[in-house]
């Protein structure tokens, strides 16, 4: 194997730990004493946290220079959209009893489940095009244009962390603090006069 | 003198290439564990683990309680939910904002010596030390149900009595018409005090009648235990009716009035807690609905009773009363 190869089958292995201590812990009995919330709560926060390393590569990357690092940006993100997607399933089923039409209420209802949903569905594209053959099909501009709908996603996921706490907001407000952090670096880059294409002088 | 010839290297020097390889895997196998240790850590740490195990709850069959008016009310599927995970998910703010760690940062919790200051509008108003209080009247088991404003419920059994016989004591005077609950304020002792996450003390409120209500108790314990300091120690209110929150903790102060006084969470959060707090399926709460709750120990959520299945009981209270206004 490469060492290329190697890296992302690190980043693979990894992302995939919190499934296994999430699957551990329930073979184990050990998800406390309520399994369902702490379930629900741990693959949500794990989605997170991969939304945000999702969107840390690209500022990361241009600040140290180490270019290997995009090379993990499409599996962070699918574990991002799968760990959403195992999020979801246990509030459809645990939550809604798998009724479609309560979940679709409950998102129009509820402004934390209505960001939630946006965060996942607005991910669902981007999953769907994170082939090689599909970028090369939809050319390389497109596509990067359709990928700025992670930005949506990570500011949907956090508003979605944010409108659920009672009162501790101290853990939505780190997250927050993160995206507002990886979010303001790209406004600062598009925005700098360097980044701007230069216009031409004036005769 | 011979100096032996250093530093030159012959074939036999070269690392073999098998070695190599077997030392780059060996490195690899290192890399592979080393981030997946730190993985799991940073998975620990953001998800805190739980300390009770679940499996290992003996679920105790329903048992009759001792006091009359409590035994028709629990359900053939009301199941008392085991000590452990009664004493181990906690909502006490005063500790923890996570439910699992309360017991642990509440573990020393003093409360000796402890006393209640009853006063306000009765005629004899008194500061009972915790003795004094607790000899009012000998503690009664009753199980009742707790549904939390979260969506999760249990059924504990509680040893104390009822609070309108902590009331004849002080006498209150017919302009009393409502009742305010305080928790103790001590950083020290409730280090979540030094910040501002609600505001300190805690306070609760009910109306007279619902405070006289026999189902309303001051409880001192449960399971035959004295109250574990996570529960409330040493003694806290129960109104089995009313969301968790209006089961004010650790209280020292308990004034008589005639105006509805403050209470925390609605202080905080007007849309969202009222004063009166009612088990109601069908007033959601604006972020979630109240319609059904997870009963820890179960699999399946379950539908929520009005007024937390004490209907026949309470009811009564509230008649042509608009339970959505009066939340």
């Amino acid at each position: 194997m490469k060492d290329a190869a190697f890296a992302k089958f690190v980043v693979l292995v990894n992302g995939l730990v919190p499934l296994a201590l999430l699957c551990w812990d329930a073979w184990n009995h050990q998800l406390g004493t309520n399994p369902q919330e702490f379930a629900i709560r741990t693959t949500g926060m794990t989605a997170l946290v991969f939304l945000m390393l999702t969107l840390a590569v690209t500022p990361v990357r241009k600040i140290t220079g180490w270019n290997f690092l995009s090379n993990f940006r499409r599996l962070l993100g699918l574990f991002a959209f799968f760990y959403g997607c195992v999020h979801l399933f246990i509030y459809f089923g645990l939550y809604q009893s798998f009724s479609i039409g309560a979940v679709a209420a409950d998102s129009l209802k509820r402004p934390f489940i209505f960001f939630g949903m946006t965060a996942l569905l607005v991910m669902l594209p981007l999953a769907a095009t994170s082939t090689n053959g599909i970028i090369k099909k939809m050319g390389a501009k497109r596509w990067k244009q359709l990928h700025k709908l992670v930005y949506v996603a990570g500011i949907a996921g956090v508003l979605h962390y944010f409108y659920l706490v009672k009162a501790d907001e101290r853990k939505p407000l780190a997250f927050a603090a993160v995206l507002a952090v990886l979010l303001g670096y790209r406004i600062a880059k598009g925005l700098s006069p360097a980044a701007r294409p230069v216009a031409p002088a004036r005769a | 003198m011979v100096i032996k010839q250093g530093g030159q290297l012959g074939d036999g020097d070269v690392t073999d290439q098998s070695v190599y390889l077997n030392r780059r895997k060996f490195m690899r196998a290192g890399v592979l564990a080393a981030s997946v240790l730190a993985t799991g850590w940073v998975y620990r740490r953001l998800n805190a683990p739980p300390m009770v195990k679940s499996a290992d709850r003996p679920l105790a069959k329903v048992v009759a309680a001792t006091e009359p008016e409590a035994e028709p009310m629990l359900g053939p599927n009301d199941l008392k939910t085991s000590f452990d995970d009664i004493t181990h998910y906690n909502n006490f703010y005063e500790f923890s904002t996570d439910k699992e760690s309360v017991a642990a940062a509440a573990a020393g919790f003093v409360t000796r010596p402890w006393q209640v200051e009853v006063g306000g509008l009765v005629s004899k108003p008194r500061v009972f030390d915790l003795d004094d209080l607790l000899k009012i009247s000998p503690p009664e088991e009753r199980v009742y149900r707790m549904r939390c404003v979260e969506g999760w419920s249990m059924v504990i059994p509680w040893d104390g009595f009822s609070l309108s016989k902590l009331l004849d004591r002080v006498q209150p005077l017919s302009s009393a018409k409502y009742v305010a609950f305080q928790t103790l304020m001590d950083p020290n002792r409730m280090p979540n005090e030094s910040s501002d996450l609600l505001s300190w003390p805690y306070v609760e409120g009910l109306r007279m009648d619902e405070a006289l209500h026999p189902l309303t108790i001051l409880a001192s314990g449960l399971y035959g235990q004295q109250m574990p300091p996570q529960d409330g120690a040493p003694v806290r209110l129960v109104v089995p009716w009313k969301y968790g929150f209006k089961g004010i903790k650790s209280i020292v102060r308990i004034d008589l009035r005639a105006d509805e006084p403050p209470t925390t969470w609605s202080a905080y959060a007007p849309n969202e807690y009222g004063f009166y707090a009612n088990v109601n399926p069908e007033v959601d709460h604006p972020r979630w609905s109240q319609a059904t709750e997870q009963r820890i120990g179960d699999f399946e959520r379950r539908p929520t009773l009005m007024f937390n299945g004490y209907a026949d009981q309470v009811a009564a209270l509230y008649a042509g009363m608009d339970l959505r206004a009066n939340f």
